[in-house]
């Protein structure tokens, strides 16, 4: 049973069924990350698919840039409860790079510049549900908000879509990361309000 | 598995920070305890069962059941003007926590600290500072505070109390009091550099305020010398509320 806030009425939008529980609106782009900014110069910048018998798949920035791309619009949903409807990004579909390697594992662990690391099903990256971008709104994007190229998997929390990615390792045995060694969800449905170890 | 559950809340403190900031003392019974610089949930429900939660960082350290959390009200927000303004002392909203096991100072660490925060970023770092003095520990603290003007200081008394081992340097970004004689100007590598503490001692650096801040003071430590790894960073968005 939930207690009462005594005169609390709140703001209410209208989101129609796209807001998860506990979510917000949100129009500007909150930033969100535990360390300072890495800058990644594109000629010193690759992308690589390390699988669990040791193939690995690389690309540089120039080989990555000259993939089919595609241009998903999405809606967002951070763990400290902002949501944004509608954003539009520029980059390669994650099927497109895991067209070529062959692999029998279950999980990923996503990795950046900087150190940062992030975990989830193998399957939650593909059909179409996850894609590198490096652009947003139509700009390049911007370092602050995971430049020259981030992860977006926006179906989850979107501390699993990895700013400033470096590559993806698979893993025949589940490897929590950052985030999920530090007390938050190991999977992180907005839709199910996982956002905390245990929820 | 560890579980946070929505506990209920009783305000039974607050006293005004600054004309838009409100501290907040909370009793929650069966509160698990809480590390400096973790944050907490805030749930408030409306009589019709509509619901708003927020995350706030904690102010103080744990100190049994009790939770105080310092609360700046953003305009045209949905949670915090009704914590700043219209909450009232024996009101009940719920919370969950502690969230968070990153920014976190942990009172046996022994290593320099430097502090740096922007506006209500010094929210988690009072935490901190409140959680060295509460466990004796010596570990040298130094507190580098930018905003905008002298009335938007928080913990204003406190801060100006002797606390051996901690300097306190306020960085005034709009207008500063007469007798300061740095000129009021955004966050510099020179105020880091005296301020803060060399490279070389390697000190654990904690950021915290609105965004621009944040990145504009970590980009200063890394051109300082210090190791990524030793700075970790809070962003405080005007998003929220």
């Amino acid at each position: 049973m939930s207690i009462i806030s005594r005169g609390f009425r709140g703001k209410r939008r209208d989101d129609s069924g796209r807001v998860p529980p506990g979510q917000y609106l949100v129009d500007d782009f909150p930033v969100l990350s535990a360390g300072p900014t890495p800058r990644v110069p594109l000629d010193r910048w690759e992308f690589a698919i390390d699988t669990e018998a040791e193939q690995t798949h690389r690309w540089s920035w120039e080989e990555f840039m000259a993939l089919p791309a595609e241009t998903p619009t999405v809606d967002i949903h951070c763990v400290t409860k902002w949501s944004k409807l509608d954003t539009t990004w520029e980059g390669v579909s994650l099927d497109v790079l895991f067209e070529d390697v062959e692999t029998a594992a279950e999980y990923a662990l996503v990795h950046s510049y900087g150190g940062y690391t992030t975990n989830l099903p193998l399957e939650d990256l593909l059909d179409g549900k996850a894609w590198i971008v490096h652009r947003f709104d139509g700009e390049e994007l911007a370092p602050q908000h995971g430049g020259p190229a981030r992860l977006i998997v926006p179906h989850l929390y979107f501390w699993k879509s990895a700013k400033w990615v470096r590559g993806i390792r698979l893993l025949n045995e589940d490897w929590p990361g950052f985030w999920e060694t530090a007390g938050y969800h190991n999977y992180g449905d907005p839709w199910r309000e996982q956002r905390y170890e245990g929820d | 598995m560890r579980r946070l559950t929505w506990r209920p809340a009783e305000l039974v403190a607050a006293a005004a920070e600054t004309a838009s900031a409100r501290t907040l003392r909370f009793r929650v019974p069966g509160w698990p305890g809480h590390l400096a610089g973790q944050h907490v949930d805030v749930r408030l429900t409306a009589e019709d069962g509509y619901t708003a939660q927020r995350s706030y960082s904690m102010a103080a350290p744990a100190d049994g059941d009790l939770v105080e959390l310092t609360v700046e009200t953003v305009t045209d927000g949905e949670v915090s003007p009704y914590l700043v303004e219209e909450l009232r002392v024996g009101d009940q909203v719920e919370l969950r926590g502690p969230v968070g096991g990153w920014f976190v100072w942990r009172p046996e660490s022994t290593a320099p600290v430097l502090l740096v925060g922007g506006g209500s970023g010094i929210v988690p770092l009072m935490s901190m500072i409140r959680a060295r003095r509460q466990a004796g520990s010596r570990a040298p603290f130094r507190l580098l505070y930018s905003l905008r003007d002298p009335d938007r200081r928080y913990y204003a008394d406190e801060l100006r109390r002797p606390d051996p081992g901690l300097d306190v340097t306020y960085l005034y970004t709009r207008s500063a009091p007469e007798h300061v004689s740095r000129p009021a100007r955004r966050i510099m590598l020179d105020d880091l550099a005296e301020g803060g503490w060399p490279a070389s001692f390697e000190p654990d650096c904690y950021v915290c305020g609105p965004t621009g801040f944040v990145e504009a003071a970590a980009d200063l430590l890394l051109a300082l010398g210090h190791a990524p790894e030793r700075i970790r960073t809070e962003r405080f968005g005007p998003t929220g509320g």
